[in-house]
């Protein structure tokens, strides 16, 4: 299926209509990079479909989308916003998933005065020193969940924490959020290979470490490996993560080795309001899968969007950016607010890795911190 | 059925035409596939001068493409940061001078390909192209993992380097500098080709015992080949790295070293042109095939492997042979 | 670091050798038996670590699974062979090279295609999961014991096969003088792709013993395509034993480097430092090793002369 086809019929359709558009907007036009192909295309799709899902609720003709596949390349991705802004010529740019390829856009982007609007990726160097007015990010700063991890730790009593991570800027940022909140002694230290597949060697280590709890962050293939390597290995010292690695969309391929561990989001689907409750059940109509976490910061990504652009104009870039600041719609994860770095204000939860008939997924069971931003907010001077 | 000089100056001339229409028109973006267009030939010009001339099969050119890039990683940050890349024993400070990237990155480069083409050049055939993909693993490993230059995040710049006399953040001007660098390499291809040392090295590729007979060393000759090749593969970094304003461990891959030699046989193993027909087709797939499925590397996989088995000799062997004939 | 704990992370090390050996042994056959380079032989672990899992998720049974697995990979490895990889025996490595380049693009594309963006589930039979307590009281998971010894015994299957057989005479004949064997009579193109489904059933088998205890994903027979060619590259091409010893060597200098160069880095470093640049430097040492074999041996340790 090709969402280009849905971005022309929309820019087709807004061609159509004379009618004024929605609220005293202009049309906007968005240019959405993300990833589509290759290892990693699932993410990428959630955040599409999620995104495209709350534009087609809206139903409006002042909303333009134009959605490019970064093959999770960075020099890509550049090039594709090079080619939105330059030819597309684009409003506000948004849809990137890697820190990696965020980071080389993003600066870009913002410095020609578009917009960028992150629905997954939240580098430390954007929250901090690097800010910028026309920089929002609506789904997490990266220390965020692996700071939560930190704090449900200190609040179970751990005190001797084994805790892993790939050797790359991400996976040290983890453990740094993750060392911050909760305080305690540490069995052991391990970063391992970006990508390595085989756990042996550190679960090893973490038998004899002497740990009583581990705290991993492992995103993608490598999480599944750990934790089906990790379940079977018979060591019982109790697992904590962030919630990429138990997410809906790999859940499945993890199985009963998940049950039970506990893990840290912003978002789960049973969170209790009615745009939750209404978009886990559209998505589900729409595209016949349970939403994944990064569905959900798609959804609100756009759902942010489309409430800037009933009050203000694009091209009143003040406007709009007050507009997007104000953050006035209806999140699926409830309340939400952008805090002066333009991160998010929210609750994260514990959840637990459940089964519900044939279907693994994740119930809440507790708030890990309440109203919760950023330490690079302080940084930054907006 | 049409001459190869003729062909040569037709994609030459067609390159500039594609520009300065997409000038005229403001098109910028154009201009800008054009410029990757002209980097990613001289990054296969380089390769070329391995594969077709010294007949190494290289699957580790990435190393070098990834060398060059980081090469105008390193020194622009520092010079954008204001702190010294080394104060003892002597001062050495970043820079945003083009020629002088250039110059760092070319050496950097040519050291990197005398060390992996002396260890590596010890074999032949299928041992070559392992080792030589396995060495660029390991570069881009230790990118990855090694901190200090922002690991997989890579390094952003914020302004393209200057260039004495040209505003390079103009994309015009920007392809103007590429090209003059693209065509400085074709002309050293193409002497390379008929000096002494070319030849001696092609007869090299067809009889060791031969050059050996006449008081030629068949490793010197390989070695200065695999040098003067990553050398040029390197300078191809710099640019593109500059292109992009940004350079990360991805310029390392083994995919981009598969790719680079993607062009080089599409346009034509050995062909001083081929290389910059191979880039031109492979961008403009890239381009047309990703807006009709995302799916489209099994079409771009089809293709590639219909040039391989029905039209050896690439684009450029088809266009001037006028045929398609499976051998 | 107890010698215990030392044991238990040289079992892991040659636990990872033996499953490298599988992907790394067809790989050696076909560049041994018809001189040609195959990138694509990563795409066949995957199919088998995908059918494993299409199979497992439909029937429950792992038995059926691996025979999927087998089966699935052997076909397309056949199928391949007289498609496409048949027309390039004649041609030059660079035009092998590519040619398996575009199939690694096809096979990868497709199979997320078919089966979706996200991966699979594959899980180790009931009767091999747990652990169990080894003499010196290592803790030591049943499954990887399984993997240990199926890959020694199909180890030693292969050896039988090409030293003592019909078929294995007439590999070793196609290794030496491939004129030669067709002179003699052999049908030397249903040689070649007997040959080529072997290694890609190997290929196969691979990756549904090891998908079940990583993630069964698109791209993930790349990194082991590349880890192959190094033990290759240590082993020397056509070698089975070098395969072997190459394997073996690759994955303990993988695993032991990555746990004693951190604690090693410790003596000196803070903690978070030692583990970050010991981490760092343990992702180069296989590749110094492949370096360091090929001054001594420029042919690998068991091969000989190209």
């Amino acid at each position: 299926m090709n969402f280009k086809s849905i971005g022309a019929a929309l820019a087709l359709a807004a061609l159509c209509t004379s009618a004024g558009a929605d609220g005293h907007g202009g049309k906007v036009k968005v240019g959405m990079i993300t990833t589509l192909s290759g290892g990693g295309a699932g993410l990428g799709i959630d955040v599409r479909d999620g995104f495209m899902l709350a534009v087609k609720q809206a139903n409006t003709d002042a909303l333009e989308v134009v959605i490019e596949d970064d093959q999770r390349k960075p020099e890509i991705a550049v090039q594709l916003a090079d080619k939105m802004i330059q030819s597309e010529k684009v409003d506000v740019l948004t849809g990137i998933i890697w820190s990696n390829l965020a980071m080389a856009v993003v600066p870009a982007a913002t410095a020609q005065g578009k917009f960028y609007l992150s629905p997954n990726a939240g580098p430390s160097a954007l929250a901090g020193k690097g800010c910028h007015p026309n920089y929002f990010n609506v789904a997490w700063q990266n220390d965020n969940l692996h700071e939560a991890a930190g704090a449900y730790a200190k609040s179970e009593g751990f005190k001797n924490s084994f805790i892993l991570a790939p050797n790359y800027p991400a996976g040290q940022d983890a453990l740094t959020g993750y060392k911050r909140q909760y305080g305690g002694a540490l069995a052991g230290e391990v970063f391992t290979q970006l990508g390595q597949t085989d756990y042996a060697a550190e679960i090893a280590q973490i038998r004899a470490s002497g740990a009583d709890s581990v705290f991993f962050f492992l995103p993608g293939g490598m999480g599944i490996s750990f934790l089906k390597q990790y379940a079977d290995s018979g060591v019982e010292i109790p697992v904590i993560g962030p919630a990429f690695s138990f997410d809906q969309g790999i859940l499945q391929a993890v199985g009963d080795a998940a049950l039970g561990v506990k893990n840290t989001s912003q978002w789960n689907k049973d969170i209790d309001n009615p745009t939750n409750a209404a978009f886990v059940e559209s998505f589900q109509a729409e595209y016949g899968r349970l939403p994944s976490l990064y569905a959900s910061q798609g959804f609100d990504t756009a759902n942010l969007l489309l409430s800037a652009m009933a009050k203000a104009d694009v091209k009143d870039a003040d406007a709009f950016r007050a507009a997007l600041k104000a953050a006035e719609f209806d999140s699926t994860r409830g309340d939400f607010a952008f805090g002066d770095n333009h991160h998010p204000i929210q609750d994260i939860y514990v959840r637990e890795v459940i089964q519900e008939g044939d279907v693994f997924t994740n119930k809440i069971i507790g708030t890990a911190l309440s109203a919760h931003s950023d330490v690079y907010a302080a940084d930054c001077n907006m | 059925m049409i001459s190869e000089k003729l062909l040569n100056g037709a994609l030459i001339a067609g390159l500039l035409l594609v520009v300065l229409h997409a000038h005229l028109t403001d098109a910028p973006f154009t201009i800008t596939l054009a410029t990757k267009v002209a980097i990613l030939a001289v990054a296969g010009v380089g390769l070329n001068i391995a594969l077709g001339l010294g007949g190494l099969v290289s699957l580790g050119h990435a190393a070098f493409f990834g060398i060059g890039g980081y090469a105008m990683g390193i020194l622009a940050s520092h010079a954008q940061s204001y702190v010294p890349l080394m104060q003892s024993p002597v001062l050495i400070e970043g820079t945003k001078s083009m020629p002088v990237i250039w110059l760092v990155a070319l050496l950097a480069s040519a050291l990197a390909a005398l060390l992996i083409g002396a260890l590596s050049l010890r074999t032949s055939g299928v041992y070559f192209i392992m080792i030589t993909l396995a060495f660029a693993q390991m570069f881009y490993y230790f990118a990855i993992s090694w901190p200090a230059y922002g690991g997989e995040d890579g390094l952003s710049i914020y302004v393209r380097n200057g260039f004495p006399g040209l505003n390079t953040l103009d994309p015009i001007q920007y392809f103007l500098v590429c090209f003059g660098v693209l065509v400085l390499a074709l002309l050293v291809s193409f002497r390379l080709r008929t000096s002494p040392f070319g030849l001696a090295l092609n007869a090299a590729r067809q009889s060791t015992a031969r050059v050996q007979a006449i008081g030629q060393n068949p490793f010197r000759l390989r070695l200065t080949a695999f040098v003067i090749s990553g050398a040029i593969t390197g300078l191809a970094g710099a640019l593109f790295a500059d292109l992009n304003r940004f350079v990360s461990p991805t310029m390392f891959s083994w995919q981009t070293s598969g790719e680079i030699m993607v062009f080089v046989i599409l346009g034509g193993v050995g062909r001083v042109m081929g290389p910059l027909a191979g880039a031109a087709l492979f961008i403009l797939l890239e381009h047309l095939l990703g807006g009709v499925s995302d799916y489209w590397h099994i079409y771009l996989g089809a293709l590639l492997l219909g040039v391989v088995l029905f039209a050896r000799g690439g684009l450029v062997g088809v266009l001037t042979e006028g045929r398609s004939g499976d051998d | 670091m107890t010698l215990l704990l030392f044991l238990e992370q040289v079992l892991n090390g040659l636990q990872s050798g033996v499953m490298l050996f599988l992907t790394a042994a067809g790989l050696t056959l076909v560049f041994g038996v018809m001189g040609l380079i195959n990138l694509a032989h990563g795409s066949l672990y995957m199919i088998g670590a995908f059918a494993a899992a299409a199979i497992a998720a439909a029937t429950g049974s792992f038995t059926l699974a691996i025979i999927a697995a087998l089966t699935a990979a052997a076909a397309a490895g056949a199928l391949v062979e007289m498609v496409v990889i048949r027309r390039l025996y004649t041609r030059d490595h660079l035009d092998q090279v590519l040619a398996t380049f575009a199939l690694i693009l096809i096979f990868s594309e497709a199979t997320r295609w078919v089966f979706g963006s996200f991966p699979l589930y594959l899980d180790i039979p009931d009767a091999l999961s747990g652990s169990v307590r080894l003499p010196g009281g290592i803790e030591y998971p049943r499954y990887r014991l399984a993997l240990i010894a199926v890959g020694l015994t199909l180890a030693a299957g292969l050896f039988f096969l090409i030293s003592r057989t019909r078929l294995g005479i007439q590999i070793r004949a196609g290794e030496s003088d491939r004129e030669m064997i067709a002179a003699l009579g052999v049908n030397i193109s249903k040689l070649y792709t007997l040959v080529f489904a072997l290694g890609a059933a190997l290929a196969g088998f691979a990756g549904a013993l090891v998908g079940a205890i990583q993630s069964v994903q698109v791209g993930m027979g790349e990194p082991v395509l590349i880890l192959a060619f190094v033990v290759i590259v240590i082993g020397g091409i056509g070698s089975i034993k070098g395969a072997l010893v190459g394997a073996v060597l690759v994955g303990l200098t993988d695993t032991l480097g990555g746990v004693l160069l951190p604690e090693a880095l410790r003596l000196f470093m803070a903690p978070s430092d030692a583990a970050a640049v010991g981490s760092a430097l343990a992702s180069m040492l296989i590749y110094l090793l492949m370096a360091v074999v090929l001054i001594w041996r420029p042919h690998g340790l068991y091969g000989m002369r190209a």
